[in-house]
This record gives structure tokens, C-alpha cells and sequence, in this order.
């Protein structure tokens, strides 16, 4: 093989290799029902160290995707605090993930909804970009086996979440 | 005489001081050109979504508090990530930004200079007579003598 053709095959595969970076590193189709979802560890919205939905596994996890400076967010989270007192226990917990938001607002949010349930930080939007979210809110009903079974693109009401999340819970008489 | 001097030089540096720290503070109009809106995907400089009225808020706050350009930057980028930043850091592997355009310009002008040489090489060589100025060789000339006497009217 001559040296042009190296050269050539070189060029070629460089420009391949950026493209497949490209795609790898913004690319994301993001998830839907059935799939995993995603569990990279994030740090906690209060307190030190991190968390990752992997540290759930074993229970069903609703994911709720919110920041302090969403409308919708505020109106659906006294219904995820009403919801987790209902119905968490060690087999069920409603999560938030704070995206995309200063720290000190979302911690603000937390004490003025009053909300008793873990939350979690994406301030650079990776988790959500993981999940493939369109914006905020949004939410994930996570099975014990780390898969999704619903998917909302926006935000959940009580009653959505006592007709379709309450009965696919352990203990539902449905 | 000496106390006359520490006075005014005293004066002068007491009107020079507040001209200084005015130069040093950070200014939002110039820190909104250099970060992004994380939602909206643009400078902030032209967001106008309730994330971006936040990030101006806090940029607003730190400069209240006699912070600098860079540690409002770092700030940022500590809530954000480095994407809140409108150029990428110069600095791991965001520097291929940085230096592969630089990288590829050289070898592409490299590679430029290296055809125009050969260009002008060939075109040396060239300067004599072409192969038709040199006339048809002997036996050319024979096969044209014989083929014009074939078809001599």
C-alpha cells in the first residue's frame, strides 16, 4: 500500500472517529417504556455524596424531573408529596432530580412544597439528557427491576398518578 | 512641606481607589455575552426564559458580593457544568477545540505549499519544446511520405 493510500485511509477513519464521537457523545435517543433507565450516580440535592437509581433496585421508583423555575413543577409537586406520604414505604419511594437549576433555588423549592421525598441534582442536564427529556416536569415510573413502565412528558395530577401509578403498586388490590 | 505632600499624594490616591475597583468589577452585560442559557441552548445575553432570569439573578448576586469575572464564571460552571460556558475551557479535552482547527489549517496550508511546489516543478520542466515542436520521427515521416504518394491525385 503506498503512502497516499495510508494517508487517505487515515483521513478516512479520522473523520469516521469524529463522527462516531459525535453521535456517542451528544447523540440520545433516550428511553421508553420497557427500557432500563438510566442510573449513573448524581450528587444529593441536600446533604454531601451521591445516589443513583441503581441504589433503588428492588423497589418501584417514580422519577420526577423538575426545577424551581418550572410553572407546571409546582403545581404537580403537592401531588407527588401527597402521593409519597400515601404510598411510600420499602417497596415504593417517589424520587426528584433537579435539573438545570441553581442549588440554593431548588433547595428552596424542596422546603416550600415541603417535600419529604429523596432528591437528587443534574445541574449540567446530563441525567435528563440520559432519560431523553424534553423539559421539565417530567416523569418515570422505574419497576423493582430497573425498567420503565410508564413514561409522562409533563406533569402528573393525583388523579393520574391514583389510576395508573397507585395500581401497579405492591399491595394494589387491582 | 512633607506633610503638604502626603496630603495631596493622599487625596490623589483616595480619588485613584474608587476609579480601580470600578475598572475590576464584573459586569453583567459583559459576563452575559461569555455564558449560556443551559435551557435555552443560546448566549444568555439573548435568553429570556425563567432559567436565564435566575442565572442573571445569581450572576447579579456574586457581583454584589465584590466577586471577579472569573470566580462568577467558575460559580457558574460549579451549578451548570463547563456547557454554561459559551467557549470551552482551555483545558483537557475541550482544548481539541481549540487545537485541532489550528492543527488542520497547518496541514492543509502544508499540504497547499506542497502542491503549488509541485506545480511549479513540472511546470519547469516544461519550459522547452513540447514533443510535436521536435517534428515526426524518421520512420513517421516515412509512413507520411508513403501514404501521401498513395493518395496522389
Amino acid at each position: 500500500m503506498s503512502i497516499r493510500s495510508v494517508i487517505a485511509v487515515l483521513g478516512v477513519l479520522a473523520v469516521v472517529g469524529l463522527l462516531v464521537f459525535g453521535l456517542a457523545s451528544k447523540g440520545s435517543s433516550g428511553v421508553e417504556v420497557g427500557d432500563p433507565a438510566p442510573k449513573a450516580p448524581l450528587p444529593r440535592l441536600e446533604g454531601a455524596g451521591s445516589q443513583s437509581l441503581a441504589d433503588y433496585r428492588g423497589r418501584w421508583v417514580l422519577v420526577n424531573f423538575w426545577a424551581s423555575w418550572c410553572v407546571p413543577c409546582r403545581a404537580e409537586a403537592p401531588d407527588l408529596e401527597r402521593f409519597q406520604q400515601e404510598h411510600a414505604d420499602a417497596r415504593f419511594t417517589v424520587v426528584g432530580i433537579d435539573s438545570r437549576d441553581l442549588t440554593e433555588d431548588g433547595r428552596d423549592f424542596v422546603e416550600r412544597y415541603g417535600l419529604s421525598y429523596p432528591q437528587l441534582r443534574d445541574g449540567d442536564g446530563d441525567a435528563a439528557h440520559d432519560f431523553g427529556t424534553t423539559g421539565v416536569p417530567e416523569n418515570y415510573l422505574v419497576d423493582p427491576a430497573g425498567k420503565v413502565r410508564l413514561l409522562v412528558r409533563g406533569p402528573v395530577s393525583e388523579e393520574y398518578l391514583d389510576e395508573e401509578v397507585a395500581p401497579l403498586l405492591p399491595g394494589s388490590r387491582q | 512641606m512633607t506633610a503638604r505632600v502626603v496630603t495631596i499624594a493622599a487625596l490623589a490616591l483616595a480619588l485613584l481607589a474608587p476609579t480601580t475597583v470600578a475598572a475590576e468589577r464584573a459586569s453583567l452585560t459583559e459576563i452575559e455575552k461569555q455564558v449560556m442559557c443551559p435551557v435555552c441552548g443560546t448566549l444568555l445575553q439573548l435568553a429570556e426564559s425563567p432559567q436565564a432570569q435566575r442565572e442573571r439573578v445569581f450572576i447579579d448576586r456574586l457581583i454584589d458580593e465584590g466577586r471577579t469575572e472569573a470566580e462568577i464564571k467558575d460559580a457558574l460552571v460549579a451549578e451548570y457544568g463547563d456547557e454554561v460556558l459559551a467557549l470551552p475551557p482551555d483545558s483537557g479535552f475541550s482544548l481539541s477545540a481549540y487545537v485541532v482547527p489550528i492543527v488542520a489549517f497547518l496541514i492543509a496550508a502544508a499540504a497547499l505549499a506542497v502542491g503549488v511546489l509541485r506545480w511549479r516543478r513540472a511546470g519547469r520542466k516544461g519550459d522547452g519544446p513540447g514533443p510535436h515542436a521536435q517534428g515526426p520521427s524518421a520512420e513517421d515521416s516515412d509512413r507520411l511520405d508513403a501514404d501521401l504518394a498513395r493518395y496522389d491525385l
